[in-house]
């Protein structure tokens, strides 16, 4: 039995619906009318009929399936009136027509709609876009953000973003990108596709200091730290799979140290200095959780193992008693499974807290003759490192300023001229 | 959907690597693909030096030697291929033998609006 509420209860009502199932909505109904523009549209008539309709009804007993069906019988009219003017009009109407629309519905939306979910995750997320196309469209269409957010959050104009978002619908549309969740045997890089979109979101919200002033318009500032976590553990509920597992216990390990990574002048402190007890306890024990739970899949990966370090930092009062043997092997293995220059630089990190900064500097030579770490502004500032703890000022003072030269990031910028300051003040 | 998919690759290098593709397996595999249903056409071209550029300007039909711009990789080859959706047609250009020493570009057709 519908509910008769006050106006504004009703508003809230609907404005709560909108900010938890209007991605689910729009997942289901992309499916049913096979277009992201055509779907977006309904969603947005399909809101406005339940401001419109549901003070004088109530709010239906299943109001997911409602906004669904609402927005497909919107579309359909659209269509319909539109259909002398849109050159396959007769054919879209025929199919979109033809889906089964009867007491079921309600039964059907439910149970498709993880699948719904993943299909709209994989194809915003499809290799065939690119990567920056892939960002902006998951934020879009999968999280909801406003191209306003996006832009903000790249540091890029919102026509810039916008332009992107249409550019990766329209070649959606004329190269024929399917909704689709891939097939078991193309699954497992289309999953690694998946699981960068949502490392690099996440790594763009956790460079940045996360108690910054609010901005003076007044809008909201999206956190896409906190989007990242929310997409994996929700992939990761519909599908699972170790390194989705590992992915998002990777992400809660190191968000657990989000309060205690930066001053309040938002300059960067380092792990080795950081104050754990600031560290989410809660986050850090669900992080664990799933860590143990990739480990133990047998099939481990990259995301898993660099969740396994963290989890290692996390289990330690502090930097001094840390099972740095643990985090060396560690560094080994993620080395054999990513050979890359950043991992054998925190590999020697890792070395140099077992064995001392002499015998870590030994091996820095390789990785300095690197020209794919010519420009990494961190290989200079481990090399400074190095040098600083031996004493050898001279040298670290040199290294400090490549690196600094090379930093990207007001934080790392402040830290490292920091870091110069106390080596000129002795 | 029909996908054409262009086979492009140094043609210096193309016959003369360790993981070139031999015609026999160029063959083969474009069987393959006619057997599955979807091949359209496919054929191997020859190379650049024997390509000729025609334009059409003021009436006037100009020709030029060689092809229409010179890249380090050149079109060697192409496959004309009807498939359900991109990620067919791309499964289908990855296995095409030349992929491995080249690269193919894989352009939906346009349905020409009369």
């Amino acid at each position: 039995m519908p509910i008769l509420q006050s106006a504004t209860a009703l508003a809230a009502q609907i404005e709560q619906l909108y900010q938890q199932h209007s991605r689910q909505v729009l997942a289901t109904l992309i499916r049913l009318l096979g277009d992201f523009d055509r779907a977006e549209d309904a969603l947005q008539e399909a809101f406005s009929a339940a401001l419109v309709q549901w003070p004088q009804t109530g709010v239906p007993a299943s109001p997911v399936p409602w906004l669904i069906s609402t927005g497909r019988f919107k579309a359909i009219d659209k269509l319909r009136q539109q259909q002398r003017f849109v050159s396959d009009g007769e054919v879209v109407l025929a199919q979109i027509a033809s889906e089964e629309a009867g007491d079921s519905f309600a039964l059907q939306m439910e149970q498709q709609w993880p699948d719904d979910y993943l299909r709209l995750v994989f194809t915003c997320c499809h290799p065939a876009l690119s990567l920056e196309a892939q960002l902006a469209l998951t934020l879009r269409e999968v999280c909801g953000l406003t191209t306003e957010q996006i832009a903000r959050a790249f540091l890029q104009t919102p026509s810039t973003i916008a332009q992107r978002i249409v550019r990766a619908k329209q070649k959606i549309k004329a190269a024929a990108i399917p909704y689709q969740v891939p097939p078991p045997q193309q699954l497992a890089p289309r999953l690694q596709a998946v699981h960068k979109v949502i490392y690099l979101l996440f790594n763009e919200g956790y460079s940045m200091p996360c108690q910054q002033s609010a901005p003076d318009d007044g809008m909201q500032q999206a956190d896409l730290a906190q989007q990242a976590i929310d997409l994996a553990r929700q992939l990761l509920v519909l599908h699972f799979d170790t390194e989705s597992c590992g992915l998002l216990a990777l992400l809660l390990l190191q968000h657990a140290r989000r309060q205690a990574r930066f001053t309040a002048r938002g300059e960067l402190i380092l792990l080795a200095d950081q104050q754990r007890q600031h560290w989410d306890q809660a986050m850090i024990t669900e992080g664990i959780r799933h860590v143990e739970t990739a480990l133990s899949s047998g099939r481990i990966g990259a995301y898993a193992i660099q969740a396994a370090i963290a989890a290692v930092h996390s289990e330690s009062p502090d930097s001094a008693s840390t099972d740095w043997p643990q985090i060396h092997a560690l560094y080994q293995l993620l080395y054999r499974l990513e050979p890359t220059p950043v991992v054998a630089l925190n590999q020697l990190v890792a070395f140099s807290m077992c064995h001392g900064p002499a015998a870590a500097l030994m091996q820095l030579a390789p990785l300095l003759a690197d020209e794919h770490l010519a420009q990494y502004h961190l290989l200079f500032a481990v090399a400074a490192d190095f040098h600083r703890q031996l004493g050898q000022n001279g040298e670290a003072i040199n290294f400090y300023r490549q690196a600094l030269a090379l930093a990207t990031t007001n934080a790392d910028e402040q830290f490292l001229q920091q870091r110069l300051q106390d080596l000129a003040a002795k | 959907m029909k996908y054409l998919c262009l086979v492009y690759s140094n043609e210096q290098l193309l016959h003369s690597l360790p993981e070139s593709p031999k015609d026999a397996e160029c063959q083969a595999y474009a069987e393959q693909v006619a057997h599955s249903g979807r091949m359209l056409a496919a054929e191997a071209l020859q190379g650049v030096a024997t390509a000729t550029t025609v334009r059409m300007r003021a009436g006037q039909v100009l020709l030029s030697d060689g092809p229409f711009a010179e890249t380090k990789e050149q079109l060697a080859g192409f496959y004309l291929i009807e498939a359900r959706d991109l990620n067919e047609a791309l499964q289908l250009a990855a296995g095409i033998p030349a992929a491995r020493v080249g690269c193919v570009e894989v352009r939906p057709v346009r349905q020409l609006v009369v």
